[in-house]
């Protein structure tokens, strides 16, 4: 990375180490100064030490209905099984919509005008269709992962070199043969950018769900300690839906490093 | 994009639309543009027609399920006149458009000055980017239940969670661009004596507006996804109140107009930005 400022070689270690050490250091004692000092009320913002205590009381003891272990498997679940929906068939769409022009222009528009509505206002019907169960984030969820691997799956074939795609036809291959071994190979990358990127809006758009319709996971788990008011169990379900987007996106960042590199050669 | 061949029966070849025999005749002369135009109606009137066709006479899916044409054209109107779930269609609207610019605009004054400054100072960014890091993968969304309860339920809980959303996009794009600055660019700069000031106002701050544009867009979708978000957690008015006033209505009808219009400026403000961005960076395009 080209230095704009002109670092110099001796503030190096306080660049790499003291600095970001006193950083993350600065924000836990500003956190725990606010509610230990009762500048603000720990009814409203209760010190890093009483959410960690509440973590683990929660690991032991269930709040709204299970463990914190079993809602957050409960999100994971709801999580993963829309994903799959989502890129199972947003994938293939958007291969197709990249690579046939009538299928583009048909469904192009159409997919361009529901791409506008934000995945989280398909709630609603999502409720009226599916009901308040296990199913009910499914909609929503599939609509953030959805858009995400349509683009990217879209852009992938169309960014494809044609030389290569013509070069495959003249030498005989069939539509299949050109779809799985040039195309497909050739938008991976594309596609697995697409997959991450809508890992990501999935997740967040699982969370927002859970919010407002279900009885398990990590956003039914805040909504509950919400309305009874312990900020401590709010807190503390908000580190692990950090956590857990975070564990996400390095999963998908890191197969997408990997796809990157095979490819790079 | 290229659009150089026209398949008149589109509307026909629903059927079999994967079919790449039918891929159409080349054609030449009438621009790209109108042929868009047309495919683009005819998929319009298409769906129309199956939407048409699936609720009214072959009553493939019940009301409740979704709403056909006369009941939506219905809770339109019920929506504009009388109004519904406590104000009018345009009060909705106006305090949802209010929520999201004053959001996003706190986001604009605070994320790019502080993308800057992280851009510009390894000794800031050294500082600063850890917490940002540490804090980022808590979804904007998840933070609704926590400013309910600092805030209530009114606007300040609302403006607060559109600013985290919109805050990050700004920030990260403002500092990849201010690091990404040629740095050939800025040598020659340098050489000519320009001051570290003129720098950063004169070369820095515009070759990265492109890059800080990028995430402005991206701050503008994730605002409006949080506002309906934490309408429909709770609200007193706007969209998304609509959205779940209606749903505990089960009226399939407001709900779908709710929708359109979230669409609806969803479009017309990214167009806007669009507009601002080709004014702000004319050079680009």
């Amino acid at each position: 990375m080209a230095a704009i400022n002109g670092g110099k070689g001796g503030d190096d270690a306080l660049e790499r180490y003291i600095l970001p050490v006193l950083g993350i250091a600065s924000l836990f004692a500003v956190w725990a100064l606010a509610s230990g000092s009762g500048w603000v009320s720990t009814k409203f913002l209760p010190g890093p030490g009483a959410v960690l205590a509440e973590i683990a009381k929660l690991t032991q003891e269930p709040y709204a209905g299970s463990l914190l272990q079993t809602h957050l498997l409960a999100s994971l679940q709801k999580f993963l099984a829309s994903f799959v929906l989502g890129a199972v068939v947003g994938v293939p769409l958007g291969l197709l919509m990249g690579r046939f022009r009538p299928m583009d222009k048909l469904i192009g528009p159409l997919f361009e005008g529901l791409r506008f509505i934000p995945p989280i206002a398909w709630v609603p019907f999502s409720i009226l269709w599916l009901g308040t169960g296990f199913m009910a984030p499914v909609l929503v969820i599939f609509a953030g992962v959805f858009s995400s691997c349509v683009v990217n799956a879209y852009s992938g074939a169309k960014l494809a070199d044609k030389a290569v795609l013509e070069a495959a036809q003249t030498l005989g291959a069939g539509r299949w043969i050109t779809l799985t071994e040039v195309l497909i190979p050739a938008a991976l990358p594309q596609i697995v950018a697409g997959l991450r990127i809508g890992a990501g809006f999935g997740w967040q758009s699982l969370i927002g769900a859970e919010l407002i319709v279900g009885s398990t996971g990590l956003g039914y788990l805040i909504i509950q300690g919400e309305s009874n008011l312990t900020s401590t169990v709010v807190i503390a379900g908000m580190v692990a839906i950090g956590v857990v987007g975070a564990a996400i996106d390095y999963v998908m960042r890191r197969i997408e490093g990997r796809i990157r590199r095979n490819w790079g050669k | 994009m290229r659009r150089e061949y026209t398949n008149a029966g589109s509307t026909l070849t629903l059927s079999a639309p994967a079919s790449p025999a039918r891929k159409g005749r080349p054609k030449k002369g009438n621009g790209m543009k109108t042929m868009r135009g047309y495919t683009g109606a005819a998929a319009l009137a298409l769906l129309v027609l199956i939407w048409y066709l699936a609720t009214g006479p072959f009553e493939l899916v019940r009301s409740v399920k979704f709403p056909s044409i006369p009941d939506a054209y219905a809770a339109l109107t019920y929506l504009i006149q009388p109004g519904y779930a406590g104000a009018t269609l345009l009060q909705h609207i106006g305090s949802s458009l209010g929520l999201v610019l004053l959001g996003f605009a706190v986001a604009i004054l605070t994320g790019i000055p502080l993308g800057i400054l992280m851009g510009w100072s390894k000794k800031a960014d050294a500082f600063l980017n850890p917490i940002f890091q540490l804090i980022r993968p808590i979804a904007p969304i998840a933070w609704i239940p926590l400013t309910i309860l600092w805030f209530g339920l009114g606007m300040s809980a609302k403006v607060f969670v559109i600013w985290l959303a919109a805050f990050s996009p700004a920030l990260i794009n403002t500092h990849t661009g201010i690091r990404n600055v040629s740095a050939v660019l800025m040598e020659a700069a340098k050489v000519h004596g320009a001051s570290s000031r003129r720098l950063l106002w004169s070369i820095a701050i515009p070759s990265a507006l492109p890059q800080i544009f990028t995430g402005l867009r991206m701050s503008l979708q994730a605002c409006w996804m949080v506002l309906v978000a934490a309408e429909l957690v709770g609200s007193f008015m706007g969209l998304g109140h609509i959205l779940i006033v209606a749903t505990r209505d089960l009226d399939s009808g407001m709900i779908f107009v709710a929708m359109a219009c979230i669409a609806i400026l969803g479009v017309l403000m990214s167009v806007l930005l669009g507009a601002i961005e080709r004014r702000v960076i004319p050079w680009r395009r």
